[in-house]
C-alpha cells in the first residue's frame, strides 16, 4: 500500500529546506522499498512548524514539525509512515488548536490540496462559485459580491462590489480584469501563500469578475521576488486553459476569459493601483491623478477592475455559499475574515484567518505565543511599512477597520509585525522615511523631497541637535506629507513616524509628560 | 558580442508584440544576460516605437533591473520591518563586513553581488535573505557564512 505523504512547496517551507526533506524522505523510502507518494501541498499556515511533514493515516493526517534532514532517518525508525509516536510528532493536524479556532474561508483549501492538481481543486468544492457565476447575469454577481459586505484586502478597503458596478455600467469594447500581487508589505505574505497554495481560487475569482463586468482579459501583477508565485500560477493557468476553464468560451458558455502573469520589478510603490496600470503598460511605475478611477480609465485607457488577490480569491465561496454566508462573519461594518499574519519577532508566526473583531492581544498571544525572543512585546506594527505603530495599551482593539481608524492606525493588508523591548522607535521613525524615500516615485514633492528631509530631521533628533525644533519640523513635515502627497506612500509615511513619536516619546529623547500629540 | 545581440535581438522579436510589452521584454533580457546592456536601448526604443529615453527611465526606476553585469551569485539580504525585529541588522553588518563590500557592490573576485532587499514574503520565518532564487529563512550569520562559501566553491 502506498503511503501519502504532504511536504509544503510554499516559499517559507521551502526556506527553511522542505526540498531537502522531501527529497531524503523519497531517498530513503527507496532504499527500504516502500512505496511513498509525496505531494506538494501549500502551506498550512504554522511558519513556526516548517517544514511541517503530514502522513495520511486511517485516523487522519498526523502531522510532524520542524523536521530537518536529519531527522528522517529516526521518524523512518520510529514508524511515521503508520503515524507512530516521535518527537517531533504533533498530533493529528486538524485536531492542532491553533489550526481548529480559525475560520478558514479564503484559504479553506490552502495546506490541504495539491494547489496545482485541478481535480483536487474539484473534489474540495473548487469552481462551484463558476458554476452558479455562469448562471447569473453581471448585474446579479455584482450584487452579490455587493452584498456579502467583501471590501478591498489589499488596504484601502473600498468595498469590492461598488468597485466592479462601476465597471460594469462603464461602456467600452474592452474591459480588464487586473489582478494585484505586488505584496510589498513588511510582514505580510497571505497572498503568496494563495498564490503557492491554492491558485485556481485566484483563477476562480478572476474568471467570475470578467464575467460580472464583460472583461475578457485579466492580468496577474505578481512581484518578481515571489518567483514560486509565478511558477505555481503559470502551472495553474495552464491547466485552467486545457481543461476549459479559461480561454474562449468558458465551460461552453458565452464568456471568453484570458489570464496571463506579468512579472514586476522590485518597485514598492507599483503596490499602488494606478502605478501598477503603468508598470503593466510597460512604463516607469509613476502614480497617477484620481480621477479618472481605473474603473472608468484604467489598463490601457479602459475600464478595469484592480483588486488584491485576497479580495478576488474570496470572491469564490461568496459565488458558492452566498452573499449572507460571508456576510455573517465578522463586526460593524468589517464584514467576513481577515487572513492576518503573524510576523517579526513572534514565537508562533504564521496565518491566522479569523472573523473581524478578533482583539491583537488574542492574535499575539494566544496564537502568537508572544516574543520570539521571549522578552515583552513593545510595539506592533500593523498594515505594512505605511502602519501606525501601536503600543501595548491598545493591544485590545478588535481588528476592524472603523475601530482602527479611531485609533489613527490602519488594518491595511493584514500583516502584523511584532517588536520587543529592545527596539528603538526612532530609529524605526527614521527608516519608514528612508523606506519612502528610496521607493518614492518622483511625482508629487511631499513624498520626494519630504521623505529624504525627514530622513535628515530623524538623524538631528537621534543625535540630539537642535532637538526641540527637530521635533516641532518633524511633526509640521509630517502634516505636510499626510495632506499634500498624492498616494499613500508619501500620504501614510506619517503613520509609523507620528504614532512612534507619539505612543513612545522617550526613544525620541523626550519625557512623557512633554508628549504633545 | 555577436551572439549577444542575436539574443537580444530575438527577445525582442518574440515580445514586440505583447501588450504592455516593455517589462516583460526587459525581464527576458536580464534573465538570459544578468543584465540589460545598455547598447541594446536603441533597438528596443525602435522596435517598442518609444524613445531611448522612455527605455532609460523604465530601466532605472526599477530596483531589479541592473545595467551593468552582476557577481555569478546575488545575494539579497531583507531590510524590512519584519527582518529587523529578528535582528538583519546586525546579520546585514555582518555580510558587508564579511563580504567587504556594501550594497549594490560585487567582490573583488566577481563571485558575489550584495543587494537589499524589502520584503521576501518570509515574515513568519524572519531574518530572511535570498540566494540568486532561493529564499533562506531564521538565518543566522553563520548560516549566511556557510551558504557564500558553498555558492564561492560552486563558482
Amino acid at each position: 500500500m502506498t503511503t501519502t505523504l504532504y511536504i509544503p512547496r510554499d516559499s517559507s517551507a521551502l526556506s527553511l529546506g522542505a526540498n531537502q526533506v522531501a527529497h531524503a524522505i523519497m531517498q530513503k523510502a527507496a532504499a527500504l522499498n516502500i512505496p511513498v507518494n509525496i505531494v506538494r501541498n501549500g502551506s498550512r499556515g504554522m511558519f513556526w512548524l516548517e517544514p511541517l511533514v503530514e502522513v495520511v493515516t486511517d485516523a487522519g493526517r498526523m502531522a510532524y514539525g520542524q523536521v530537518t534532514e536529519d531527522d528522517v532517518n529516526s521518524l523512518f525508525n520510529a514508524g511515521f509512515l503508520a503515524g507512530h509516536d516521535h518527537p517531533l510528532r504533533l498530533g493529528l493536524t486538524d485536531e492542532l488548536s491553533w489550526l481548529k479556532n480559525q475560520e478558514r474561508l479564503t484559504f479553506a483549501r490552502v495546506g490541504i490540496t495539491d494547489p496545482v492538481s485541478l481535480q483536487d481543486y474539484l473534489d474540495h468544492d473548487g469552481y462551484k462559485g463558476l458554476h452558479n457565476a455562469l448562471k447569473l447575469s453581471g448585474a446579479k454577481i455584482v450584487q452579490q459580491v455587493t452584498d456579502s459586505g467583501l471590501r478591498g484586502r489589499g488596504g484601502a478597503a473600498f468595498p469590492t462590489g461598488i468597485k466592479w458596478k462601476t465597471v460594469l455600467e462603464a461602456k467600452a469594447e474592452q474591459k480588464y480584469i487586473v489582478c494585484n500581487a505586488d505584496e510589498g508589505d513588511s510582514g505580510t505574505y497571505s497572498d503568496r501563500m494563495i498564490m503557492e497554495g491554492d491558485p485556481f481560487v485566484l483563477i476562480e475569482g478572476m474568471t467570475i469578475a470578467g464575467i460580472a463586468v464583460g472583461a475578457t482579459q485579466g492580468y496577474i501583477y505578481v512581484r518578481s521576488e515571489y518567483p514560486h508565485s509565478i511558477e505555481t500560477l503559470n502551472l495553474a493557468i495552464k491547466t485552467a486553459y486545457a481543461s476549459g476553464y479559461l480561454g474562449r468560451g468558458i465551460l461552453g458558455s458565452q464568456h471568453d476569459f484570458y489570464l496571463e502573469v506579468r512579472r514586476a520589478a522590485g518597485a514598492y510603490v507599483c503596490g499602488e493601483e494606478t502605478a501598477l496600470l503603468e508598470s503593466l503598460e510597460g512604463k516607469r511605475g509613476l502614480v497617477r491623478f484620481k480621477p479618472p478611477l481605473p474603473a472608468i480609465s484604467g489598463l490601457f485607457g479602459k475600464p478595469t477592475v484592480i483588486n488584491n488577490v485576497i479580495s478576488l480569491a474570496t470572491v469564490p465561496i461568496v459565488m458558492d455559499k452566498g452573499s449572507v454566508y460571508y456576510r455573517d462573519y465578522g463586526m460593524g461594518r468589517s464584514r467576513g475574515t481577515l487572513p492576518i499574519q503573524l510576523a517579526g519577532n513572534i514565537k508562533h508566526g504564521g496565518l491566522v484567518e479569523k472573523a473581524f473583531g478578533v482583539t491583537l492581544r488574542e492574535l499575539l498571544y494566544d496564537y502568537g505565543g508572544g516574543s520570539a525572543s521571549g522578552r515583552p512585546i513593545k510595539a506592533v506594527q500593523v498594515g505594512g511599512p505605511l502602519g501606525a505603530y501601536l503600543p501595548e495599551s491598545q493591544f485590545d482593539t478588535p481588528l476592524d477597520y472603523e475601530e482602527f481608524s479611531k485609533l489613527w492606525a490602519v488594518l491595511g493588508h493584514g500583516g502584523i509585525v511584532a517588536f520587543d523591548d529592545t527596539v528603538d522607535m526612532a530609529h524605526m521613525a527614521r527608516y519608514a522615511f528612508e523606506f519612502c524615500a528610496i521607493e518614492s516615485c518622483g511625482k508629487c514633492t511631499p513624498c520626494r523631497i519630504g521623505s529624504t528631509r525627514g530622513v535628515e530631521v530623524m538623524d538631528n533628533i537621534i543625535a540630539g541637535t537642535e532637538h526641540a525644533q527637530s521635533v516641532a519640523l518633524v511633526r509640521d513635515l509630517s502634516d505636510t506629507m499626510l495632506n499634500g502627497s498624492l498616494c499613500a506612500l508619501g500620504g501614510m509615511t506619517p503613520y509609523p513616524v507620528l504614532s512612534a513619536l507619539n505612543h513612545f516619546p522617550e526613544d525620541f529623547g523626550l519625557v512623557k509628560k512633554e508628549q504633545a500629540a | 558580442m555577436h551572439d549577444q545581440q542575436a539574443r537580444i535581438k530575438s527577445h525582442i522579436e518574440s515580445h514586440q508584440h505583447m501588450a504592455g510589452a516593455l517589462l516583460p521584454l526587459l525581464h527576458a533580457i536580464q534573465d538570459d544576460l544578468g543584465y540589460i546592456p545598455e547598447e541594446c536601448y536603441g533597438n528596443i526604443a525602435k522596435a517598442l516605437n518609444l524613445s531611448v529615453a522612455e527605455i532609460h527611465g523604465v530601466v532605472t526606476f526599477y530596483h531589479h533591473f541592473r545595467i551593468h553585469p552582476p557577481g555569478k551569485h546575488v545575494l539579497q539580504v531583507c531590510r524590512a520591518e519584519s527582518c529587523q525585529a529578528m535582528g538583519s541588522q546586525a546579520l546585514e553588518t555582518h555580510v558587508k563586513s564579511s563580504l567587504g563590500i556594501d550594497f549594490h557592490q560585487t567582490t573583488s573576485d566577481g563571485a558575489i553581488t550584495l543587494e537589499p532587499v524589502y520584503c521576501l514574503g518570509n515574515c513568519a520565518c524572519s531574518p530572511a535573505i535570498m540566494l540568486d532564487d532561493q529564499v533562506y529563512g531564521r538565518v543566522s550569520s553563520k548560516q549566511v557564512d556557510r551558504l557564500v562559501a558553498e555558492a564561492k566553491e560552486a563558482v
